[in-house]
């Protein structure tokens, strides 16, 4: 797998919004200067390959009236596996990372309302029997989506 | 707040954006719309903030920045807002929140998202954080990314 100069400018461009026209792709590949057919088929390509983990519209769950919480968990680590199914069964969970730390599980829940954050958080609890530490955003300071290709 | 057609186009696009060169005409007629009635919803879906941007969450990891960091960090309550401020224009400085301490365990209030080609890489960034927020910051830690474990965005369940 390797992502070439040609898919690095698309990663970057396309990083930024799509325009909300009939034929986005034709413009954007206008601007990377390649035809409309080769931009679909990188990205196609980039997304088969999990380059591209996800294309499309970006919610805000509190937009909506609902909510975002950064949860923490300490998991044994032979109870890792075992844990992380039942906490990925939940369809509130958006994305989870195992990181270096104690709390090594940390996941991010996206409600439609604010209580079921804690109703989520809750039946995570019950069902796993270890504490889920909420970390809800107080202030945010920036988001800087880009990652340079 | 949504309403119920909000919603049927939320549901229908949350798995993500077809790749064909009329993404919007396929998905209009998925739900039954018009093209143009579904892009007005959607430019007002923008302009409400319910969609940030349409755009490629790209894979950090396969991208050869494999050390990602969430950098925490213990910073006076007084001083916060300004030091935030600061922290998250910083370039390689991904998403900056101030977050509540879980005291014992937890004394962090900034969390800061450094990512970089290797864990050397994004201590220097932390190198840089440090410096900033001086004697304004009474502790702090990066807690490296070992594995995604899910990433699907936020969806919405299929009913009620």
């Amino acid at each position: 797998m390797t992502v070439d100069v040609t898919d690095r400018a698309i990663l970057n461009r396309m990083q930024d919004d799509l325009p909300l026209t009939a034929h986005p792709f034709a413009s954007v590949a206008q601007e990377l200067g390649i035809n409309e057919d080769e931009l679909l088929s990188r990205l196609a390509r980039m997304k088969e390959q999990r380059i591209i983990t996800r294309f499309g519209p970006f919610f805000d769950a509190a937009a909506m009236g609902g909510a975002f919480c950064l949860c923490a968990m300490a998991v044994p680590s032979d109870e890792f596996e075992t844990v992380l199914t039942k906490v990925n069964a939940h369809a509130e969970v958006a994305h989870n990372y195992e990181r270096t730390h104690r709390l090594n599980m940390w996941f991010v829940l996206a409600t439609e309302t604010p209580e079921g954050i804690e109703a989520a958080a809750d039946a995570i609890e019950r069902e796993t029997g270890i504490e889920v530490l909420r970390f809800p955003k107080l202030q945010e300071f920036f988001i800087g989506f880009r990652v340079a290709a | 707040m949504i309403d119920v057609q909000d919603r049927e186009i939320i549901e229908a696009l949350q798995s993500g954006l077809p790749l064909v060169p009329a993404p919007y005409a396929a998905v209009a007629k998925t739900l039954g719309m018009d093209e143009d009635a579904l892009l007005n919803r959607l430019a007002e879906l923008k302009s409400r903030g319910v969609i940030r941007r349409i755009a490629a969450a790209p894979n950090h990891y396969k991208l050869g920045m494999t050390a990602n960091g969430m950098t925490v960090w213990d910073v006076d309550d007084s001083q916060i807002a300004e030091l935030g401020t600061q922290i998250g224009a910083l370039p390689f400085v991904t998403h900056c929140y101030e977050r509540p301490r879980v005291l014992p365990d937890w004394p962090y209030n900034l969390f800061a998202m450094v990512h970089g080609s290797d864990r050397d890489e994004v201590e220097e960034k932390c190198a840089e954080i440090t410096a900033i927020l001086g004697d304004a910051c009474r502790a702090k830690d990066i807690l490296y990314s070992t594995r995604i474990l899910k990433k699907t965005g936020l969806r919405l369940k299929t009913k009620g």
